[in-house]
Parts: C-alpha cells; structure tokens; sequence
C-alpha cells in the first residue's frame, strides 16, 4: 500500500508538472489575449513529433532544444497570420480558429506519421532505474522529466516577477483589459507570449514523447483535460492552474492505480439480477473510470463553486 | 452616408406578397423532398439524401445555440447521440411488447431523451457564456462519451446496441424496411423539425435568444434573466439534436457511442459554420455541402478531414458569415442593380484561385500518398492525370502551383475588393443597406 | 409619501479601495433628479448599485419601499426601474425596431413564450411604434442597430430604456458627446418622455442639469456633498467650493 502511495505521487506530480506547463501557457496566452487556444495540446503533440524525428536525425539533447524552438516559431506564425487577421470578428472566432488548427494538425500529423505509435525511445544516456523503492526501479528519466518541469516552472516563475515583459504577463493577469493600452509594440508582445506557451508545451511534448506514447491522436486525449485544468482552476489564474494540474495529476494517477470496485468492496451482486445499470456501476473498477474522474471534477466545481478555485472573473 | 431611408416602412412587418413568398419558399422545399428520390432513385443517392436530412435537422438544432443565442458549444453531439439510444431502446421495447406505436413517431422518443438529458445538465452548464460554457460543453461531451464506455447495459460499450424497424408495428401498409420509406420518414421529420425552429425564431423567446447573444450585459436591464434564456434555449437545441439523432437510429438500425463522440460534435460545428450562422437557411446549406464532401470525399482521398479542417479555417478567417453570409451580402448589390460591376472581377479571380486550390490539393495528396506507401503504388489520378508522388517533378509542380497561384490570385482578391466597394457604395446612396 | 428611490448609508468597497462611503440620497415620486460631480466621483459607480449591476458592500437601497440591494438587475428592472448606459449598450445585430420590442416584451407580459408569433402581438406592436415614433427613429426601423449614427444610438438607448414602461428612469449621460443642436433634442425627448415618471439623470452638461432637473445632488469622492433645488446647489458655498467653484476659475 505505501509502495502504491509513493509511486502514485511520484508519477502524479509528474504528471501534474507535466499539465502545468501546458496550463500555464495556456493561462498566460488567454489573459493577456482573451484567446482561448484550442491547438495548445495540438503544439504539445507538435513537439512529441518534432522531437521523435529531430531524436532520428540528430539525437535528443539537440532534438531537446530545437524542437520546442519550431514549435514556439509555428506558434508565432499561427497568432502572426491567423489570430491577428480574426481578432476583428471576435473571441469566438478567433476560438474557432484554433479549433479548426486543431482538427488540421491532427490530420497534418497522421498523414506524415501515420496513425499508430512512434517508436520514440527514452534516451540511452537516461536508461536506467534512478533508485528502487519497495523493489520497484524507478526509471531515471521520469526524475529527469520531472526535474525539466520544475526548472521551467522556476525560470518562468523569475522571469515573472523579475523582468519587463514579467511585469506586463502579470499586468494582463489582473486587468486583462490593460494591455490594450500599452501602445505600440503590443502586437509583438503578443506574439511573443504565444510563441513561448507554444514552446513551453512543445517541451512537454519532448520529455513526455518517449514515455507516454507518441500518436496523432494525443492532443485530442490530452486536450479536454487541459481545459478542464484551467476551468477547473479558475480561468485565467496561475495559481489555480498550478494547483488544479497537480489535483488532476493526482486525482487521475491514484485512480489508475486503484483496482478496487464496488463489488470488491461489498462482494459481488446477485447474479440472477442480470446485467442492468447497477450491475455496471457495481463492477466498474476505479482504474476504469479513471478517464472520466477529471469531469465529474468539473461538474463539481462548476456546481459548488462556478468561478473556480482561484478564479475571479465571469468569463 | 447610410442617412437614406429604407423605401418601405410600413407598420405592418410583413405584406401579404412577402408572406406568400414565404410560404412558398416552404411549399417549394417539401415538393422538393417529395420529388428528388423521384429523379435520383438509386440506393446510393437515396441513403445520402437521408443523411443530409438527418445533418440538416442536427445543424439547424445546433444553430439554436451558436446563431440564435450565441453559446459555442463543443458537445453537441451528447444529445444527438442519447437521442439515438432513446430511440434504439424505445423501439426494441415497443417491439417487445407489442405496443401500438409505429415507426413515425418513434423520433419523438429521441427528442425527449435528448431533451431530458439537456433539461437535466444545462442548468449548470449555462450559468457562464461565451469561453467557459465552450469549456463545459467540451467537457461534458468527453464525460458523456467516457461513462458510455463503461455503463455496457445502457450503451452496449463498443459494438452499440441494435434493433429492428420492420418488427414495429405498420402504418399506411408500410414496413420502412426499403430505404425509400425510410427516406420519406426521415423527408417528413425534416420538414417539421425545420418548420418548429423556425417558428421557434419567430417568438419573443426567440427574439430574446438573439438579444442575449448580441448583448447578454443589456438583456438583464430590460427584465431578462440571460441565465434562463440560454437554458431554455440549451432545451430545444437538445430536443432537436434528439430528434435527428433518433432518426440516424432509425436509418442504420443501430447507436453506437460513436454518435456520442468529439467527431460528430465537430462535424455538426463544421456544417453550422461552414454554412453561416446569421441566417436560419444557412445551416441547411452547410448540413448539405458538408454531408455531400463527407460522403464524396472518403471514397476519393484517405485525408478528406484534412480538407474539411482546410475549408473550415479559410471560412472563419475570410468569411466569417459562411456561405449564406457570402450570399447574402449580394443583396444589396443585386436590390441596387451594382452586382454586374462585380462579376467580372469574380472571372478574372476564378482561374489562379483555381491553381491555387488545385495545387494545394496535388501538394496534400502528394505527402498523403508518399508517406502511406512508401514508395510503392505511389501514382496519384487528380483530374484524369497521373502523378508519381515520389517525382521530383511532382513537388515541383506542385510548389509553383501554390507559389504562383497564390501570388497571382491575391491581386485579383484585391480587385474583388475594389470592385465590391464600389459596387456597396453605390447600393448604399440608393439606400440599400442589406 | 414613500420615495421612489431611497439609498441608505451605502458603501462600495473593490478590494481595498472604497468607491463609495456611506451614500444617502432620496429621490421623491415624479422627481427629476440629476446627480452631478466631477470626474471619478462615483456617479456611475452609483447607478450600478442602484440597478443591480455591482452589490453595495454594506447598505440598503429601497425602491418604492422595497429592500432592492443585492437583487440581480433583471429582478429590479421587473419592479419598475430602468436604466441607460454611458457607453453605448443597445443590441448591434438587431434592428431598431427588434431592440425596442425586446425590451417591450417583458413588461408586456410575454416573458419567455416560445408559443407566440412574436408579429402577431397588436399591443407589441403599437408600444414599439409608438416609442419608435417618439424617439424619432421610425423611419429608420429596419436598419440593424450597429449601424446608426451615434446620436441616433443615444437615442435609442434611451428608447430602450423607456419602452418597458419603467416608472423610475436612469439616465447615465444621455448626451455625452452630442452636438449643441442634437442635446437640445435630447433634453426636449427626455423631458416629454419621462413625463409623469420618475427621473435619475447623471450629466456633465450643467444646462442640460439645470434645465431639467427638479433637485440636484452632488458627489464627491462617493459622499454627496449637498442636495435641494437647483437654486440651492448654485447658493450652496460647498457646492461652489468642490465643484462649480473650479469650473468657475
């Protein structure tokens, strides 16, 4: 049981850390331009393929680097030529925009990769077990993932708080309707800030491609999550999309590593009662409904507390 | 500039012509339902009429919410699908019980389970508009989809569940076992569907809904409460998307957690759109064009999404009315006889647009074909001419085609746009204005 | 008599930065009322805790009687209190003629009906081509609202803020930015229209105020600093001092 407490948190907060920097981006990017970016797990995917591919060709330490660097360019050149040209016809719009980026990515990916796994494998350099806990090896490159995560979240923690364009993210946080009257070089602020988040869930996508799985139809999984993160959160906190990343990373580790069901727990219902309803849910195992534990997550919190954890704004 | 008055403006909103082309415009379309299995009698044609029908009521419903009220929704899909499964299981239980329910009104089952499901979750769903409620609805839609997966007895989990639709019981001596009598089914609740959501356009709920999505901040100072009008209008998009969810059950004799799934959201999202939201008949167009590629398209080219990805981004970034936007900003050119004065700009612009879009399509079908095969069987047919996709030639062509047409389309885009303002400005001195 | 508008030691606090600090005002029956003060007073924020749109931190504000604060603005405009915007707030897709019915139906008794043809309401109808009528936009009925003249958008603002048949009416600088000859208009519509009723205007136009208006009151820094006839305020050395003092220099 303490095996199974130690391991889940270990891989929740990783998974969290993972989340959170894609939330983050994605906060960042929807305060200052009110855009909600529907392709940022379209870019995360976008960095798993770039980085499996560079890895082929070059290997991953350059592959490291390099492949966040063409996501954050595709980032700029989509709020360069896309979101700047449909602002005038409206968030929902511009909304749709990255939906339907979205949609193509996928498609772009699948038809240049195909639609089964890459074969994108953990790094030799990284290939071995970091330390064992109750006999379980613990590989090396989760803690390098995890290691990666926190050092992003510190940079961009100083870089918050320390620099001018910090000043400005944070300004747009708590007005967002400020920035507008920054004066000229809001343009490239913006597309700045877009380029980043793109690059940030790029990285995400290169430590997470070799030990998640590399396919076209992961940003379409990951997607909903995110969202569910930010809402959860409350749209347009840091902090909330930080402590919601963790809470689902959390929530839906443990989950998966839970076997038990209701018919573990009470002893299995009278057969002669057929298959009904109840006996669904009776049988269901925690690791089952796993997927769909960050959901009824949202339907709680939009229940009891529709703004979100942290969240201040209406919409 | 636009001081001119409108010409007419009578007290009365509708004359007794314009309520004649009205109704006509009505007769027209039912003759239209009625005649078409007539000339295009063949199986194929006859099951992608009944799907475009299906797709018109799905998108009709689904302007409900994006045209009329302004609600982005990423799930729509979840009341199309219960709908299904309301129907599938209502007809295997009057089936079993020999109830004396005929097959016509079995969509109406459909219908209230997507209008219960609605009634039940959009209270909450719709306490916040605009990004938030995209969120939701997105959310739902994968909780939905999810629990359908687990809960097998309801859902039938991968394989869905089946029924008969011969084994209920007949009405006018007709079985619905031929596609015909299914069409004619199908032909029928289209009619009335697209009948009741446009009268639902015509009542002060209606007007409110439009109130609500231009100006939901307003709506709360003329005595409104924004919160029950997107609820209410949550309600009906639901019963509707039942309604044609129950008929695909009907169609193919079976639902599946696929009707369910984020792919049919999209899709119907893409037909709304691609079609144009502010206008009632916009939807139809796009439920057609978009029912009509899918059904053509997966035949032709294994990327058809791709394209449809292609088509939908182009419309929100250049024509954000989608095609009946398109349409109808010639009104005022055609009220004001200045539409000639464009046409010929349209001409000179069709043939690079023209390479264009064919180059993009050999640059798509090339990559599509070289990666798939990898360097077998590799020769693409596009308009009667082989391509090899691993020429060099071919790529070539391709890139300039792209390259070049681009170029050369965009001067004449730019002279469409000239030739348009003109073409406005004359129409608005005359007081023409849409 | 119970006012029709009474506001009791009301306070609006964002964060840590009071707006308003206990606010008293009394508006009688069929009064027209102006509020005036300078810039950042809190005249707008006033009219927001008056209809609804933000909640009082602590305080009570009355409508004809009745306990109205921390109610949503839907449920204060169905108890008789309507109000206009500074900004420019009307339905820009609609037409004219849509905005105004829609701001008729509720008082009309139409509420949510999806089983009503909306054309077919005689009573809809003669309201909304009445105010129409008085607002001077009849002729303009099928043009969408987004496309009016702005001083034709003023007025209808102000015509949706009257068709519901509201008996205290809020007007928040009807005619911020009109031209000399177009707020005379303005002053002599609003003047016939709000005829009988109960009027609570803000404005930076001292002749509009002192025309129109029966009492005036005057806010600075969220406390009024006097209230009473427009003979009073011009006497009133305070008034003269905070406000009309400086535009005098």
């Amino acid at each position: 049981m303490l095996e199974l407490i130690v391991i889940s948190t270990l891989n929740g907060v990783l998974f969290g850390m993972l989340l959170f920097l894609l939330s983050s981006g994605l906060t960042v990017i929807f305060s200052m331009m009110g855009v909600l970016n529907f392709a940022h797990a379209s870019f995360y995917m976008l960095g798993a393929f770039f980085g499996y591919q560079l890895t082929k060709w070059i290997g991953f330490w350059p592959a490291l680097v390099l492949a966040p660097l063409l996501v954050g360019a595709v980032g700029m050149a989509v709020e360069r030529y896309g979101l700047r040209n449909t602002h005038k016809h409206g968030h929902v719009a511009e909304l749709l925009l990255t939906f339907g980026l979205a949609f193509a990515i996928e498609e772009i990916v699948s038809m240049i990769w195909g639609r089964s796994p890459m074969d994108y494998r953990v790094p030799d350099a990284l290939d071995f077990s970091a330390f064992t806990v109750f006999g379980t090896n613990y590989p090396a490159f989760k803690i390098f993932m995890l290691a990666v995560s926190v050092l992003i979240f510190v940079v961009l923690l100083i870089v918050l708080k320390r620099t001018r364009v910090g000043l400005v993210v944070q300004a747009a946080l708590t007005h967002p309707n400020m920035v507008a009257h920054l004066g000229h070089n809001v343009g490239r602020v913006f597309m700045l800030v877009f380029g980043v988040g793109a690059a940030l869930a790029g990285v995400a996508g290169v430590i997470a491609g070799p030990a998640l799985v590399t396919q076209s139809d992961m940003a379409g999984l990951l997607g909903p999550i995110l969202f569910v993160v930010i809402v959860f959160g409350g749209l347009g906190s840091l902090p909330g999309a930080f402590i919601a990343s963790l809470v689902i990373g959390l929530v839906q580790t443990f989950a998966v590593a839970l076997n038990g069901s209701l018919a573990s727990a009470f002893g299995p219902l009278d057969p002669s009662l057929g298959p009904s309803v109840i006996s669904d849910v009776w049988n269901v195992t925690i690791a089952q409904i796993a997927p769909i534990l960050p959901y009824v997550l949202l339907v709680l919190i939009l229940i009891f507390r529709p703004m979100g954890l942290m969240g201040t704004r209406e919409s | 500039m636009i001081d001119a008055a409108p010409p007419a403006s009578e007290l009365r909103p509708a004359g007794r012509s314009q309520s004649l082309k009205f109704y006509g415009i009505w007769v027209v379309a039912a003759i239209a339902l009625v005649v078409l299995p007539m000339i295009f009698s063949s199986g194929g044609s006859l099951t992608s009429f009944s799907l475009i029908g299906i797709s018109i009521i799905f998108a009709l419903s689904y302007n409900i919410l994006l045209g009329q009220t302004g609600l982005l929704s990423f799930g729509h899909a979840v009341y199309y699908g219960l709908g299904g499964f309301a129907v599938v299981h209502a007809m295997n239980a009057v089936a079993a019980h020999g109830w004396p329910v005929p097959l016509p009104f079995i969509p109406l089952f459909g219908g209230l389970g997507g209008l219960c499901f609605a009634a039940v979750i959009g209270w909450v769903m719709t306490k916040r508009a605009g990004t938030v409620f995209a969120m939701i609805s997105l959310g739902i839609g994968e909780l939905v989809a999810s629990s359908s997966l687990i809960l097998r007895s309801v859902f039938g989990g991968e394989s869905g569940i089946t029924t008969d639709r011969t084994a209920l019981p007949h009405m006018f001596g007709w079985s619905f076992g031929p596609q015909i009598q299914v069409y004619y089914l199908i032909a029928f609740w289209v009619m009335i569907a697209a009948i009741a959501m446009y009268a639902l356009t015509r009542t002060p709920f209606g007007r409110i809904c439009n109130a609500v999505r231009d100006n939901p901040e307003r709506v709360e100072f003329i005595g409104y409460d924004p919160h029950v009008v997107r609820y209410l209008s949550y309600c009906f998009a639901g019963l509707f998307a039942g309604i044609a969810g129950g008929l695909t059950a009907i169609n193919f004799e079976i639902a599946n957690s696929a009707y369910l799934g984020a792919v049919q959201s999209g899709l119907v999202l893409f037909a709304t759109f691609i079609g144009g939201t502010a206008y009632f008949f916009g939807p139809v167009l796009g439920a057609i064009l978009v029912t009509y590629l899918q059904l053509g398209l997966t035949s032709l080219t294994t990327v058809w999404q791709l394209y449809f990805g292609i088509i939908f981004i182009g419309i929100v970034m250049f024509a954000p009315g989608g095609i009946a936007g398109i349409l109808m900003m010639h009104r005022p050119l055609i009220r004001a006889g200045t539409l000639g004065t464009v046409i010929p700009s349209y001409l000179l612009a069709l043939l690079p647009t023209l390479v264009l879009v064919c180059g993009v399509i050999l640059g798509i079908e090339t990559t599509a074909h070289y990666t798939a095969s990898q360097g077998e069987g590799n020769v693409i047919n596009l308009l009667g001419i082989p391509f090899n996709a691993t020429a060099p030639s071919t790529w070539i062509i391709a890139i300039v085609m792209i390259v070049g047409g681009f170029l050369v389309a965009r001067s004449t885009w730019r002279r469409i746009a000239e030739a348009w303002d003109r073409a406005m400005t004359g129409a608005r001195d005359q007081g023409y204005l849409a | 008599m119970t006012a029709a508008i009474e506001i009791r030691d009301v306070e609006k606090r964002f964060g840590n930065v009071g707006i308003i600090h206990g606010l008293n005002l009394s508006v009688a029956q069929g009064e027209r009322h102006a509020v005036i003060g300078p810039n950042g007073a809190g005249k707008s924020t006033t009219f927001n805790l008056i209809s609804g749109h933000i909640a009082p931190t602590s305080g009570e504000i009355r409508l004809n009687g009745d306990l109205i604060s921390g109610l949503r603005p839907f449920e204060i405009n169905r108890r008789g209190l309507s109000r206009s915007f500074q900004v420019t707030n009307v339905f820009a897709r609609m037409t004219v003629w849509e905005n105004v019915r829609c701001a008729v139906l509720w008082a009309t008794g139409h509420r949510y009906a999806f089983w009503k043809n909306v054309d077919d309401l005689p009573e809809v109808r003669q309201r909304t081509a009445k105010i129409l009528d008085d607002i001077h936009l009849l002729h303009r009925r099928d043009v969408p609202a987004g496309l009016l003249t702005y001083a034709e958008q003023r007025e209808l603002e102000i015509g949706i803020t009257i068709a519901g048949g509201a008996d205290v009416i809020m007007l928040d600088e009807p005619t911020a930015g009109m031209s000399h000859a177009e707020t005379e208009r303005a002053v002599a519509l609003i003047r016939r229209l709000t005829e009988g009723r109960t009027l609570v205007i803000v404005e930076h136009d001292m002749s509009v105020v002192f025309g129109l208006a029966d009492r005036i009151s005057v806010l600075v820094y969220g406390r009024i600093i006097a209230s009473g006839t427009p003979e009073e305020i011009r006497r009133d050395p305070k008034v003269k001092e905070a406000y009309l003092g400086e535009e005098a220099n």
